[in-house]
């Protein structure tokens, strides 16, 4: 499928001179999910708001289906829905006024038929006639994701959509997410949660201090940091690994007290009852065992700090 | 202009009549009822001594001046919250998020505001008849007057609205200049009955020239000529426009 949207070269710095924003150029197909994952201040919001219509930019353009941003704001405005990060709703409108009126504000024609569908893949229609005020966090949250959709978008900014919400919740705004996907909904999503990116999106991109560090389809990022490492406490220390356990990706720690060995979680056979069966065939008595892996929390981490450096 | 989006302006200037008319009781009763008491204030208590200006009743004298005070605290006060809650809210990032500009914007919430007001108005004039006779000798001129100057006010109740930072602010020009300007703009007396020093000064003051021309719409007295009327309300307007496509051009309060 063709590309969506376009940032070229994006650039955003405040009057106070923040660098927001830092020389980001990025393109998102049709139909894709990308996850935008970052600390606290990274830029994230500042890339969505800037493409949302909220935020002005310093430098660089974004298209959204052909589309300047800028120029062709109408027309690039129409195709996207935004669901904030702060729930911000009026208090005393009925739901399904809140959500018909955003479909009114984008020049839609009106579509009950539409809206009730809406309401009802989000679990709102028995709350359609309640004031906003009387629903939970959490249904205030699904009622933006209606407003949002309200006016059948080709693209869907989610800002930290699980952010404050609990676990059932979370899950619930998965499958919601998995949904869109399947009616073609292409989604840009920002998140702590590195579970959540895992989760739903078919590329990463990590943004540092208004830089996008990596984009990188989630399955071949999970497929190289995907690895643990199973450590292995002896009984008795190894002056060398013996030439009976050569051969796989095995070390022994200098003090020959710990041996580790990187397996693929995903792979058919790791290897690890294997491992255990010849160390017992050997005499090495184990004392204790223990995994680690090396999660996309890891990689994001060391990315961070390798920028920071 | 082809490429205004109407069903966006339609949708605003619709959600906030909504909010007008569930609360339509509250929002008619607080008018009507000053109204009868400047009706039995001045009307009754000081009107007795007065008996007439300029060959007018002093109860029916006051009628347009009245309406003038209600029209432009309404279009004020009602543009000016329009604007400000969806900012207090939180819900402003809709109006910047969708296709609509500062056009469709100033029409949905201005419109809204300036037809509340006419409305009240209108309501007060009913209420008037109750106490005074009120003969209008032109209402065409009347009602353009009307619209013209809630226009103006909601235009300019709209830019305190984009300018307000808190609900002090909301609060505090029509509180500190749109309310003196009224009293000082006769509508409670004509210019002419002040000393000629402060008839001077009181033609300094804008809001003199729009009741002057909505009272000859009524009798055919006029503090100043009716064109001269005409041409001020209608600069205000063209010059609060210029302010609000300023405000949405540069983003100023709105965007980062």
């Amino acid at each position: 499928m063709g590309a969506i949207i376009e940032i070229d070269h994006l650039s955003k710095q405040y009057g106070s001179g923040t660098r927001a924003l830092d020389d980001v150029s990025l393109t998102i197909d049709e139909g894709e999910i990308i996850a935008l994952l970052g600390p606290n201040g990274a830029g994230k919001t500042t890339l969505i708001s800037i493409i949302c219509g909220l935020v002005v930019p310093t430098g660089g353009t974004v298209r959204v289906g052909g589309h300047d941003i800028r120029s062709d704001w109408r027309a690039a405005r129409k195709l996207i829905g935004l669901v904030p990060q702060e729930i911000a709703l009026e208090p005393f409108e009925k739901v399904i006024n809140c959500v018909r009126f955003t479909r009114g504000l984008f020049g839609m024609p009106p579509d009950d038929a539409y809206i009730e569908r809406v309401l009802r893949a989000l679990s709102l229609w028995d709350k359609r006639d309640a004031a906003t005020r009387e629903l939970s966090g959490g249904m205030k949250r699904r009622v933006l994701i209606a407003k949002a959709l309200s006016h059948q978008p080709k693209v869907l900014f989610l800002d930290e959509p699980t952010a404050g919400v609990d676990v059932a919740l979370r899950r619930e705004m998965w499958e919601v997410v998995a949904d869109l996907r399947r009616e073609g909904v292409t989604i840009i999503l920002t998140t702590h949660y590195l579970e959540e990116a895992e989760e739903m999106a078919d590329r990463v991109g990590v943004i540092a201090k208004g830089q996008l560090l990596l984009v990188r389809p989630t399955a071949e990022l999970m497929g190289d940091f995907g690895k643990k490492t199973l450590t292995i406490d002896l009984d008795a220390p190894l002056a060398a690994i013996p030439p009976e356990l050569a051969g796989r990706d095995l070390s022994l720690s200098a003090d020959g007290r710990q041996l580790a060995f990187d397996y693929d979680t995903r792979a058919e056979r790791t290897g690890i009852a294997r491992l255990l069966g010849d160390l017992a065939a050997q005499g090495i008595t184990v004392r204790d065992v223990s995994t680690r892996q090396s999660s996309l929390e890891e990689v994001f981490l060391s990315l961070v700090s390798e920028n920071a450096a | 202009m082809s490429s205004i989006n109407w069903r966006g302006v339609g949708a605003i200037f619709h959600h906030e009549m909504t909010r007008f008319f569930r609360t339509i009781w509250q929002s008619l009763a607080s008018p009507v009822l000053s109204t009868v008491l400047y009706f039995v204030v001045f009307g009754a208590a000081i009107g007795g001594r007065i008996q007439s200006v300029e060959g007018v009743e002093y109860g029916a004298f006051i009628v347009p001046g009245l309406m003038m005070l209600t029209v432009l605290q309404q279009s004020v006060s009602n543009a000016s919250f329009g604007i400000y809650f969806p900012k207090f809210s939180g819900t402003i990032y809709e109006y910047l998020v969708s296709p609509v500009g500062w056009i469709e914007v100033t029409l949905g919430f201005v419109g809204a505001a300036a037809t509340k007001a006419v409305l009240i108005a209108l309501v007060i004039l009913l209420t008037s008849f109750a106490f005074v006779g009120v003969h209008i000798l032109h209402p065409f001129w009347m009602l353009a007057f009307l619209v013209l100057s809630a226009l103006g006010f909601s235009l300019l109740g709209f830019i305190i609205g984009l300018w307000a930072k808190s609900f002090e602010q909301l609060q505090i020009v029509p509180m500190m200049v749109i309310t003196p300007l009224v009293f000082l703009g006769g509508a409670f007396y004509s210019a002419s009955m002040l000393p000629p020093f402060w008839e001077g000064v009181a033609k300094l003051n804008p809001v003199l020239y729009l009741i002057s021309g909505f009272r000859w719409s009524f009798f055919g007295l006029a503090d100043v000529p009716v064109g001269v009327s005409l041409v001020a309300v209608a600069v205000m307007v063209i010059l609060c426009m210029a302010i609000i496509r300023w405000i949405f051009a540069t983003g100023w309060r709105l965007r980062e």
